[in-house]
């Protein structure tokens, strides 16, 4: 058992449903109790989709079980077909479903639909979320691709150098991250690029465009969370190379495009010369200096993850103080990319652990998910959301891709606007006893979240109390280790402690005082806080 | 009856000929598109402020709670999950030593807990984990710093506000005893409206009334075979039997929604107490009277509109009769996850005769219904408010209803409002 007040994923058969929700003409019948269905409102709510996904629930009861289960089943199955005439169905079990054994895929066998049925096999309790999206993706395409697959071992044919290379797109889904951004604007690079797309899936796609998947020249894996399962199928059945590389910032978008080129046969060097992107000028101009050395800590998806650390030293100049994702099947790739900037890779999904890592290292920007937003609020930490989980908020009415140029320029934004702006932070250091214009005002082109920090008070003691916590476990060690020199705070000393913003006041207050225990200081005046700060000063 | 009242129209208009009493109901078996009763947690555990819940279940049973409220909440919530994973379901016994030390764990990070319910869920039902003797186990080992209690709140057993009414039963034992004639509702209320409420009571000449849930664990309500009780909410069966088990009386009500609704309510309690109906008029009437003229301006904006609910909290039917009786709007259909006729007796003899009472649910035949009756407003689950609204109807989210202080006078104008809010809007949006 494990203890979650907040879980970054859903279960696995909520992955499902959003590949399910992204196609056409697909329905899912899934085995599970009444309650279960509150899974429609991530897509009707927090997504505001127009439609309810295409799920029929069997929503059996505690006296249906031992008898009728099964047949309530096969009830749901046939009378979802007969409404709805899918093209391809889907069948499997939510976690309930799964302990009473009813065999979804055997009961819909027996039935003898007209059409393709997907089993899916998604163990809840070892698995989650995106493990099942990729699944689920993975057996619609093989159930529906693989009927047109060659003979092992057949080389795939030259492509006829007068007609254009053709790629697939494949992971955009239903509840994903700015998928339907990212897709607009990638579809727009490849077209600048003079690449086709075969098909888009499973976003939008029908199971008719899933089982024209082969005819591509190669698949680009825009989401490897979702995608890479099928795409290594589709590589080793009809020898489609990938492209891995995640155009997500300017430099990886670069890359995507040289990859992209390379396998297409076509000359890319015009769109690289002229990317037409402000990010770029933007990071570099005077006025972004303040950004220099900023302190983030980065945690959500793998993918979004790995591309944030990499905008954020790379292309912005902040230093990366913790990376971290909730993608265990990722994992080896975040540590990897953690070394490239000298920490450890945090791979769990307890949100209790990410937030004490953050309030330990001082953090001055989180780039997190909708779990990292709360954390940031309790600490008073400016946060912009790169990756799912999501509020109702990260669906923009405005175009917003993450992906491409554009996606680079709106990533700017996103992340700078929660912090002080260049002059204002200066200004602010120098006025920071100003009633009016202080260290813990909110930045003043946030207008909506000056009041919300002027709401602190109701967040501040939680985090005053978590920070002392944290002390006071620090203090019993420290006592223990070295003997009761305890400082006491002089009234002046405590009154300039006060005045350092109350994220970081936790820190400096352990600093000064094990900085006064070292040094034999008994009195902590505003001197020694000073020496203190001079003496950790990095 | 005072002069006060005489201008309190609603008070004055006639029961409506014969009722909804023995009326037909349609019941339904389907796919039902309504919550499980965990969800109830989410006022719980905001309303019992010393209180954990620990849901034993699946990640499933995690997701629900956040996706259904968590992302709103900013402070730290007092619930949580022990998520049930592959090695619990190997051995039984292994689950229990996992439960323990899961509860260890979340003990020394809040040691303010006073109360810990173990709430049970459709996984931890089907594998028969069997958590009212982990319950006593644990109460055993913390007591007397915590006490551990258990309740169901599965969606194979419970749906939406059913949950409420297993936690509220099963705190129903461990009410001291007591033979002092008492008064006691029963149902979670907001704060505000408790406040109102007791003011209210004091004010009709009951002093003493007792509330159940109370807002900290160790101020349990007493209960013996002197108790009334008043129900404050229609989906509390399970409690009141538990109640009547500890030999307390019902007073037979409507539900205190709207100025009608909340005046019957007072009334039965001030009957039993023997309060003359001079005081009574006089201690309800200006907040009646308030109510009702805060009615009258909203009630154009309902009157003659086709109102259709799907089944989600129970309250459907009170508020059918609310809605038809003082804002005279038509009742299409009223769906209902469960109808309790006894609890419900007053509520739907008061009902316009004919009304379409519906139970369960099979929710693509009720869509059907509701896409061929084109109402002018519908109730529903988050689900389903964003598509109807894609195909033109004007919607209102069910549990907006169960998350709003509607009950008693200072609410009625409230609860109105909520109704005529959206049509309000799609009136905006079209001009
Ligand atoms: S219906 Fe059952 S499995 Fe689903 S969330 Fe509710 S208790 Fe958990
Ligand atoms: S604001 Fe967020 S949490 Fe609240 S109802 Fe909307 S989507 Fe749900």
């Amino acid at each position: 058992m494990q203890l979650t007040v907040w879980t970054y994923e859903g279960p696995p058969h909520v992955g499902a449903m959003r590949i399910a929700t992204a196609m056409r003409d697909v329905h899912y019948v899934l085995h599970a109790p009444q309650g279960d269905t509150y899974a429609d409102l991530l897509f009707t709510m927090i997504e505001r989709r127009q439609k309810r996904p295409p799920v029929t629930y069997t929503t059996f009861q505690a006296r249906d079980l031992g008898s009728d289960t099964a047949q309530l089943f096969q009830d749901a199955a046939r009378d979802a077909y007969e409404r709805f005439k899918p093209k391809a169905m889907l069948v499997g079990a939510s976690c309930t479903a799964e302990l009473i054994q009813d065999d979804p895929g055997g009961l819909s066998d027996a039935l003898e639909l007209p059409i393709p049925v997907v089993t899916l096999e998604l163990p809840s309790y070892q698995k989650k979320e995106n493990w099942g999206a990729a699944e689920t993706f993975y057996q619609i395409v093989r159930k529906l691709a693989g009927p047109k697959a060659p003979p092992p071992g057949t080389k795939p044919a030259p492509r006829d150098p007068a007609r254009r290379a053709r790629c697939n797109l494949l992971g955009p889904t239903a509840l994903g991250f700015r998928h339907r951004d990212d897709l607009k604007e990638i579809s727009g690079l490849l077209a600048q690029i003079g690449v086709d797309i075969n098909v888009i899936a499973p976003f939008d796609a029908s199971p008719d465009d899933i089982t024209r998947l082969g005819d591509a020249d190669f698949n680009i894996v825009l989401y490897p969370e979702i995608a890479m399962p099928a795409a290594g199928w589709l590589q080793r059945t009809f020898g489609q190379p990938m492209v891995k590389t995640v155009p997500i910032g300017m430099g990886a978008t670069c890359d995507f495009i040289r990859e992209v080129a390379a396998l297409a046969g076509v000359d890319a060097s015009a769109l690289l010369d002229d990317p037409n992107s402000r990010a770029p000028w933007y990071a570099k101009s005077v006025d972004s200096t303040y950004l220099t050395g900023k302190r983030v800590f980065v945690f959500g998806d793998a993918t979004h993850a790995i591309a944030a650390a990499r905008i954020a030293t790379r292309e912005l100049g902040f230093t990366v103080v913790g990376l971290g994702t909730y993608s265990r099947e990722l994992a080896r790739e975040v540590r990897e990319a953690a070394k490239l900037y000298g920490v450890e890779a945090m791979i769990t999904e307890d949100y209790l652990e990410v937030e004490a890592a953050i309030t330990e290292l001082n953090v001055e920007l989180l780039l997190g998910t909708q779990m990292e937003r709360h954390i940031a609020k309790r600490l008073g930490v400016p946060c912009a959301v790169i990756s799912a989980p999501v509020h109702v908020q990260d669906y923009p009415a405005r175009y917003s891709p993450q992906m491409g140029f554009e996606g680079a320029n709106v990533i700017f934004d996103t992340w700078v606007h929660p912090l002080m702006m260049g002059l204002e932070e200066h200004l602010l250091g120098m006025f920071r006893e100003d009633f009016e214009f202080h260290a813990e005002a909110a930045p003043s082109h946030l207008g909506g979240a000056a009041s919300e920090r002027r709401a602190a008070p109701a967040a501040a003691p939680i985090a005053d109390a978590f920070a002392l916590a944290v002390e006071t476990d620090d203090d019993v060690d420290v006592i223990e280790a070295e003997g009761p020199i305890d400082p006491v705070w002089s009234p002046e000393g405590e009154k300039e402690l006060g005045k350092i913003p109350f994220f970081v006041r936790g820190k400096a207050r352990r600093n000064t005082e094990a900085y006064a225990r070292e040094f034999g200081v008994r009195v902590i005046t505003v001197e020694a806080l000073y020496d203190a700060k001079a003496h950790f000063s990095r | 009856m005072s002069a006060a009242l005489a201008a309190v129209p609603v008070v004055v208009r006639p029961k409506a000929a014969g009722g909804c009493s023995d009326a037909p109901v349609l019941k339904e078996r389907g796919q039902r598109e309504v919550f499980c009763g965990l969800t109830g947690i989410i006022w719980l555990h905001r309303k019992i402020q010393d209180a954990f819940f620990l849901i034993v279940g699946s990640r499933t049973c995690a997701h629900l709670m956040q996706s259904a409220a968590g992302v709103m909440i900013f402070a730290e919530p007092r619930f949580g999950t022990a998520i049930i994973d592959e090695r619990d379901l190997a051995g039984m016994s292994d689950a229990n030593d996992e439960l323990d030390r899961v509860v260890a764990q979340l003990l020394s990070r809040r040691p303010d807990i006073k109360l810990l319910f173990l709430v049970g869920s459709c996984p931890s039902e089907v594998i028969k984990l069997d958590l009212s003797r982990a319950a006593e186990r644990l109460g055993r080992s913390y007591s007397p710093n915590v006490r551990v209690l258990n309740y169901s709140g599965s969606g194979i057993e419970t749906t939406f506000t059913q949950g409420e009414d297993a936690c509220l039963a099963a705190l129903v034992p461990g009410l001291p005893a007591t033979n002092v004639k008492s008064l006691m509702v029963v149902g979670a209320l907001a704060d505000v409206v408790e406040d109102q409420f007791r003011r209210l009571f004091a004010a009709i000449g009951i002093a003493d009334v007792q509330f159940l849930p109370p807002r900290r664990s160790t101020l349990l309500p007493v209960v013996g075979p002197n108790t009334h009780y008043l129900l404050a909410q229609p989906f509390l069966a399970d409690t009141a039997r538990a109640l009547e088990g500890r030999g307390a009386t019902r007073l037979e009500a409507p539900f205190p929604l709207g100025v009608e609704g909340t005046t019957a309510w007072f009334e039965a309690a001030a009957r039993e107490w023997n309060i003359p109906d001079a005081k009574f008029q006089a201690a309800i009437a200006p907040a009646a009277t308030r109510a009702s003229a805060a009615l009258s301006r909203i009630r154009h904006q309902l009157a003659g509109k086709r109102i259709f609910f799907f089944p989600d909290s129970q309250l459907e039917i009170p508020l059918a009769r609310f809605l038809s009786r003082e804002l005279e709007m038509n009742l299409v259909e009223v769906g209902t996850p469960f109808l309790h006729r006894q609890h419900l007796a007053t509520e739907l003899e008061m009902l316009p005769a004919g009304t379409m009472l519906s139970e369960g649910q099979h929710v693509e035949n009720q869509l059907d219904r509701c896409r061929a009756a084109q109402p002018d407003i519908v109730v529903c689950g988050l689900g389903l408010a964003n598509p109807l609204e894609a195909e033109g109807m004007t919607t209102k989210w069910a549990i907006e209803l169960v998350f709003t202080p509607i009950q008693g006078y200072e609410q009625a104008a409230d609860l109105a409002e909520l109704f005529a809010r959206p049509l309000v809007r799609r009136a905006k949006l079209a001009a």
